[in-house]
């Protein structure tokens, strides 16, 4: 059910988009209103995440640390897992971002039953599968620059190239193509395993589906169902400029490639995709480990009721004398 | 109990066919603690006071519960952005899924942090989304239920707060942010146990959790006193209450009246007169744990308020504190915030060795292993590390001081100079990956044993590694939680290892001017084992 059904969710979108270019013509409607709404819908809802987010304090320091504390001079502190500089941190949400720190720590535990044991093995597939996916679809996603910039930058002609380098057919295939196709397969692969798919929602399924159906359709687009790319520019270029017009050398797999990436957008700022915003915020991994070098402030603090030392006193002022402990007020040096 | 081979027989690290979405829970003897007795509850003005137990069927919440709870949840979504943007981000890739020690133990599925996070997770869709409001369990979402509180309670009080997830979470999510903010709303309609509610009571009332008043208090020091005259013919002094004292010295309740802590107090206290050390206890911040941490922010502010306040009034320069874990949790990453700024104490300096603590200028209190190692590393101390020979040490990092701290070479440190065998356990069960317990964050009641002694396995494990392998037979550690919890805990999974504290490897290895010749280590047991280490190599 929460498998077939997000599957289901995306051959409709298909369905639709592609019935309703080829037999109704609203191509208008799929190429050019869809994406606007879409976007903007993107942008504002990406935006309006990240305000929410923000507007919410951080109370507490509460950093994650994962390596040796700043304390005396002569034992040598981890400057990046355990930062007390501003370069610390930002070497740290950088390791976060482009090399998958903490998913690399990734171990397996498991039993050996007739010893009663917990054994851990090094599992750095997921890691590696993550990595690569994301990577590559970011690569994937440089290259498509050439169809939104004139004149086409040199260093996206360069890595177009580099990744087009197996010119094993024609069109060559391109190498991000082949890893993000995959890396995608193993992501869903891996979600029908038992304990994954246990966790999991049909919004994880229906992303990874809406992911795979846009690297399908790209991919079917340079191979197959081919499209002229001059067209495909223009009619890009137009939508920028807000001077959209239909190009009639587009076929029907062009505006499903463009309606399902609309969709995404659209869903990006309520889905779990704004962990792509987040990572940067999160107050574990953000914060320095500095707390007791400087006062980390609560904007919302405010007094509790405390059990004062007066109080105190005069609650066990009995025992305090019986133990021959100093009252306050008292002076220590007669007593002694 | 069952036998440990039974026990590990059932657990089922991949769950079987089902679905977490409907809320099920069962409260089974042995895996649940006990409700909060109502008179701990009124002394604190806790919401919702009344007697009752979490296998009640009827939890006699208040009418409109439900609508507290939203309110509640809307009031910390607005306070706590870890808590807005912990319940947006996760892609459930499940790289936490096996690192809990609660999960690993019992197999449990909801014990996954992932799906820990789920229960509240669920409840945050349904009520402040647009796709759960929409599309409700289709978008993950649940309404919220008493079946939904229940199984809220039984798993967030499965949760030590050790934060080991959040070492390997891709961004960082911490449970333990999450387990506080259930915990909190569970409070609003009076849910707690009585193993975080009591203590807590008792620590706002006398001072400390064991609720030792201020005689009984001065009574353990008179017994210490006399031990460490009989063990090495020294009469040594305990000041407590003194106005004046250049540092006013706070550990947590159980080194002064439990075991194996007292051997640590002892230690505490045999370092302090070596070095001449100008100090002082006090009866009314008589506790540095703080298990308000357990309940809700305000309660463990409040019970925090009495370190600096006691270290204002006995007008010394700064703060040290003993071996505990959470404590120090609160005191490297909240204090400050909660009850600061100390402006009016110095930055701490060592008056033995000068060395001046810049990490800890604004906080002003220091761990009392930064403070000895830093002694040792000064050759400050005499050290006959022979006397703890009997022993084949490892370490176990305590969650908070690892995690919130990066505290893992100062202890090493005293460890290695207080002792000829010390070995490490598995790299993955160390430092920052260390394994919890099983009894922290309020968890440590009796009745809640089987619970706690699953959670225990996996640091049991890599204990009996380090014991097949190097002979391994005492465990020390700088946690007084983990001094009550392990023990029992070896006892059951791992039996003929024990636990000491840092502090009490100090005390039995430390030679004091003038001291007789020592016949027994702090525990009384001859120290004359020569050739007991050698024959097990």
């Amino acid at each position: 059910m929460k498998i077939a059904l997000p599957f289901f969710a995306i051959a409709a979108i298909v369905a639709v988009i592609y019935s309703g270019v080829k037999f109704y013509n609203l191509q208008i409607f799929f190429g050019i209103v869809l994406p606007y709404i879409c976007f903007t819908l993107a942008i504002v809802g990406f935006i309006a995440r990240i305000i929410r987010w923000a507007a919410s304090p951080v109370p507490f320091h509460i950093t994650t640390v994962c390596g040796q504390q700043k304390s005396l001079p002569w034992i040598s502190h981890s400057k990046i897992e355990s930062p007390t500089t501003g370069m610390g941190v930002l070497l740290r949400v950088i390791g976060e971002t482009i090399v998958f720190r903490s998913l690399f720590r990734n171990d397996r535990a498991s039993l050996y039953k007739d010893k009663s044991r917990v054994i851990y093995s090094s599992d750095k597939l997921l890691w590696a599968g993550a990595l690569l996916f994301h990577w590559f679809l970011f690569i994937i996603v440089l290259r498509h620059l050439r169809l939104f910039l004139e004149p086409v930058p040199y260093w996206v002609i360069t890595l177009q190239n580099m990744d087009g380098i197996l010119e094993t057919t024609i069109p060559g295939v391109y190498i991000s193509n082949v890893i993000v196709s995959l890396s995608v397969l193993y992501l869903i692969l891996r979600r029908f395993r038992s304990r994954i798919r246990y966790i999991s929602l049909p919004a994880d399924y229906f992303i990874l589906f809406l992911l795979g159906s846009i690297i399908l359709s790209g991919i079917l687009m340079r191979h197959i169902y081919r499209v002229d790319i001059l067209d495909a520019k223009a009619f890009i270029m137009g939508l920028i400029y807000l001077k959209p017009l239909v190009h009639e050398g587009l076929g029907a797999m062009f505006y499903v490639h463009l309606g399902l990436v609309s969709v995404l957008f659209m869903y990006i700022p309520h889905s779990k995709l704004m962990h792509m915003a987040g990572i940067f915020l999160s107050p574990t991994r953000n914060l320095k480990n500095d707390s007791r070098m400087k006062r980390h402030i609560n904007p919302w603090g405010y007094p509790v009721k405390e059990h004062t030392y007066d109080e105190w006193e005069e609650e066990f002022k009995d025992a305090l004398k019986e133990a021959g402990i100093p009252l306050e007020g008292e002076d220590v040096r007669l007593r002694q | 109990m069952n036998k440990p081979e039974e026990i590990v027989k059932d657990i089922e690290l991949t769950p079987k066919k089902g679905d977490w979405m409907t809320p099920e829970v069962e409260f089974k003897k042995g895996r649940y603690c006990y409700g909060a007795p109502l008179k701990h509850q009124q002394y604190l003005e806790l919401p919702n006071p009344r007697e009752w137990q979490p296998s009640d069927i009827d939890w006699r919440l208040p009418d409109n519960w439900q609508e507290i709870i939203l309110k509640g949840m809307a009031d910390l979504l607005k306070k706590n952005r870890s808590f807005r943007l912990f319940m947006d981000i996760c892609v459930r890739c499940g790289a936490c899924a096996d690192k809990c020690h609660f999960f690993i133990g019992s197999g449990d599925p909801k014990n996954m942090p992932v799906l820990r996070a789920e229960l509240l997770r669920s409840v945050y869709r349904r009520y402040f989304t647009l796709q759960g409001r929409l599309l409700g369990r289709l978008a993950g979402a649940r309404d919220l239920t008493v079946e939904v509180l229940k199984e809220w309670f039984y798993y967030f009080y499965q949760c030590t707060e050790c934060r080991r997830c959040s070492v390997y979470c891709p961004y960082g999510i911490d449970t333990c942010e999450i387990t506080m903010i259930g915990r909190e709303l569970l409070n609003l309609v009076g849910c707690n146990i009585q193993w975080v509610v009591e203590p807590a009571s008792n620590c706002f009332r006398t001072g400390n959790h064991l609720g030792v008043p201020p005689h009984a208090f001065k009574e353990t020091f008179d017994f210490a006193i006399d031990e460490i005259k009989d063990l090495t013919g020294i009469k040594i002094e305990a000041p407590i209450n003194r106005k004046g004292a250049e540092i006013l010295f706070v550990a947590p309740s159980a080194d002064y009246f439990a075991s194996p802590h007292w051997f640590t107090f002892l230690g505490y206290l045999m370092l302090f007169h070596e070095i001449g050390l100008d100090y002082t206890w006090s009866a009314y911040a008589s506790e540095g744990g703080n298990f308000g941490l357990f309940h809700s922010m305000e309660l463990a502010k409040r019970l925090n308020a009495k370190i600096y306040a006691e270290a204002k009034r006995l007008k010394v320069k700064w703060i040290l504190g003993g071996e505990c874990g959470h404590m120090w949790r609160v005191i490297h990453q909240y204090m400050d915030t909660f009850n600061g700024p100390a402006d009016f104490l110095e930055v701490p300096v060592s008056p033995i060795t000068g060395t001046r603590f810049e990490h800890a200028k604004s906080t002003k209190m220091v761990h009392i292993t930064e403070f000895t190692a830093d002694l040792i590393y000064n050759n400050i101390l005499n050290l006959d590390k022979s006397r703890n020979d009997k022993w084949r040490v490892t370490f176990h990092d305590s969650c908070n001081p690892a995690r919130s701290m990066g505290l893992f070479e100062e202890p090493r440190f005293i460890i290695k100079n207080t002792c000829n065998h010390f070995y490490e356990m598995p790299e993955n069960t160390i430092k920052e990956r260390t394994f919890c317990c099983g009894s922290g964050a309020g968890l440590g009641a009796d009745e809640n044993i089987e619970m706690r002694l699953r959670g225990g396995l996996p640091r049991a494990n890599a204990v009996d590694y380090v014991r097949k392998k190097h002979g391994v037979n005492m465990l020390a550690c700088i946690c007084a939680i983990d001094k009550a919890a392990l023990p029992p805990l070896l006892e059951y999974w791992v039996p003929g290892v024990e636990v000491c504290g840092v502090h009490e490897l100090v005390g039995n290895a430390l030679i004091m001017k003038g001291e007789k010749q020592r016949e027994t280590n702090l525990r009384g047991e001859p120290l004359n084992t020569e050739g007991e280490a050698e024959e097990k190599e």
